[in-house]
């Protein structure tokens, strides 16, 4: 497994969160969770417009062995979804940080971000698992 | 920590990832379970399975002991190696376990059962052996490897001795033979060619890196499951138990109700069921719509829910999921599959999805 990418932030279940320049977030799993997953074969992101609370499972990530529920770490609204991973599961397993994103959110309240871990708190908490 | 096989330290250093698997430490895959699969459809593959019980009974009396204990008749098996699949019935029909036998030699046939169920095995094989004369004789010495595949046949030839090669490349399908120690049998559980090979445990290692160099490639017990399930192999404790008889997990054809004079365990029960008729089938499932097949959702037939899928997952060679389910008798062609809530359509089939590297089944 390779290095955190230092300008993520981590939650205890294994979602990386993303800021963006426009002020919404990107989410996906972590490298960790998807080698822990195993092989995806089926992704279901949610729908445009939903609005999420936080730590609302929201996605689901099915690998050949089974399917897991993803926790949206931040509260807020669903503005896009990568519909690409309906085709391309792998796609989170090949590049979880980067092609393998699940959804953008507009959030509640940016606040919400400093309950998350830096990627050197979230590397010790993986250690410790 | 679990139990270890022999191989345990040569899985850890070819990058396995282990996992509990019936309270053994077992390698679930090296790194992909779907390239894995994939291996084996097409080339060939290895499985370390020594974590199942090897149980031989020997004695004068092993083969009437073995009339009573198995559902399917072991008078079937006449020629010495021939291997046949059989399920331990309780007395109400129930499944205790599946299991293979060998028949060694008159006095002497080996059954090699699942890992998860060996105690409850061992304690109902002692428990019935009383009136016959045989000895129940575990062997926990033995390791087994199963290599299976289109090419697992050469490969596997290859790097035996020269002593037992040509015995076994002779061996026609469900037939094994031994070699010292060794017992090399042309039988699997991913519906492709290939063998299953007993050899001491001390042994193990050394003929796993033979194999290995011969260009057969590791594979774990995660993509042992989705071969079985598209070559409609069942999976105990999944697919049957206890609680189940095998006309109603598409065991019917492992059952030797005649003659009715034979007596097994189970028999009266089952002879009952069928005549009062069987209420359920056990179909194969194709996903129609996205998602994901898995042990337990409900299967909803005419509007309501009536079955139960037993075994689901994706299927790689297809590339779509499938399953292995129990519906009632007079289930058509469609059903619906509940999956989180939602209901996705699903085709009903007649298993196996695949067979020798082909798809058996119409997909479109």
């Amino acid at each position: 497994m390779g290095e955190l990418p230092g300008d993520l932030k981590y939650s205890k279940s294994h979602e990386w969160v993303r800021v963006n320049d426009d002020g919404t977030v990107t989410v996906g799993i972590t490298d960790h969770a998807q080698e822990q997953l195993g092989d995806m074969v089926y992704v279901e992101v949610p729908e445009q417009g939903r609005e999420l609370e936080a730590e609302e499972a929201c996605a689901v990530v099915e690998s050949v062995k089974a399917a897991s529920d993803v926790y949206t770490p931040l509260a807020g609204t669903v503005v896009e979804a990568n519909e690409a991973l309906t085709d391309s599961p792998e796609m989170v397993n090949q590049d979880a940080y980067g092609t393998g994103w699940l959804m953008k959110l507009k959030p509640a309240s940016s606040d919400a971000l400093d309950d998350l871990m830096d990627p050197g708190a979230y590397q010790e908490f993986i250690d410790a698992e | 920590m679990g139990n270890k096989t022999p191989l345990f330290e040569t899985h850890k250093a070819m990058g396995a990832r282990l996992v509990d698997f019936a309270g053994w430490d077992m390698p679930i895959h090296y790194g992909s379970q779907i390239e894995e699969h994939h291996t084996v459809r097409r080339d060939a593959g290895m499985f370390d399975v020594s974590h199942m019980t090897v149980v031989d009974l020997v004695g004068e009396q092993a083969r009437p002991f073995l009339r009573h204990l198995l559902a399917n008749n072991v008078d079937k098996l006449q020629d010495e190696g021939k291997a046949l699949y059989s399920c331990m019935l309780n007395e109400q029909g129930g499944v205790i376990d599946d299991l293979i036998v060998y028949f060694m030699h008159e006095s002497w046939f080996r059954l090699v059962v699942n890992s998860g169920t060996r105690d409850k095995d061992i304690d109902w094989i002692n428990a019935q052996a009383g009136p016959f004369a045989i000895d129940v004789i575990e062997q926990p010495e033995l390791a087994m490897i199963a290599v299976q595949g289109p090419n697992a046949r050469d490969k596997v030839l290859s790097v035996l001795d020269e002593s037992v090669r040509q015995s076994v490349a002779d061996l026609k399908l469900f037939f094994g033979v031994e070699h010292g120690d060794w017992f090399i049998a042309r039988t699997g559980y991913t519906g492709e060619d290939g063998f299953e090979i007993m050899l001491p445990g001390t042994e193990a290692v050394a003929f796993w890196n033979a194999l290995k160099d011969a260009g057969v490639e590791p594979c774990g017990l995660g993509c042992r499951d989705t071969l079985r399930l598209e070559a409609g192999m069942n999976l105990y404790g999944a697919d049957m138990d206890e609680s189940v008889s095998p006309l109603v997990s598409g065991l019917g054809w492992t059952v030797a109700l005649d003659p009715a004079e034979r007596g097994f365990i189970g028999q009266a029960a089952l002879t009952k069921e069928r005549a009062a008729g069987v209420k359920q089938k056990f179909v194969g499932l194709i996903l129609e719509d996205k998602g994901v097949l898995r042990n337990h959702q409900k299967v909803i037939v005419d509007d309501a829910v009536q079955g139960e899928i037993t075994s689901g997952s994706f299927s790689p060679t297809l590339g779509r999921s499938i399953a292995l389910a129990r519906v009632p008798a007079g289930t058509g062609s469609a059903c619906h599959v509940e999956v989180r809530g939602k209901q996705l359509a699903a085709r009903v089939v007649k298993p196996p999805f695949v067979r020798n590297g082909k798809v058996q089944i119409d997909l479109d």
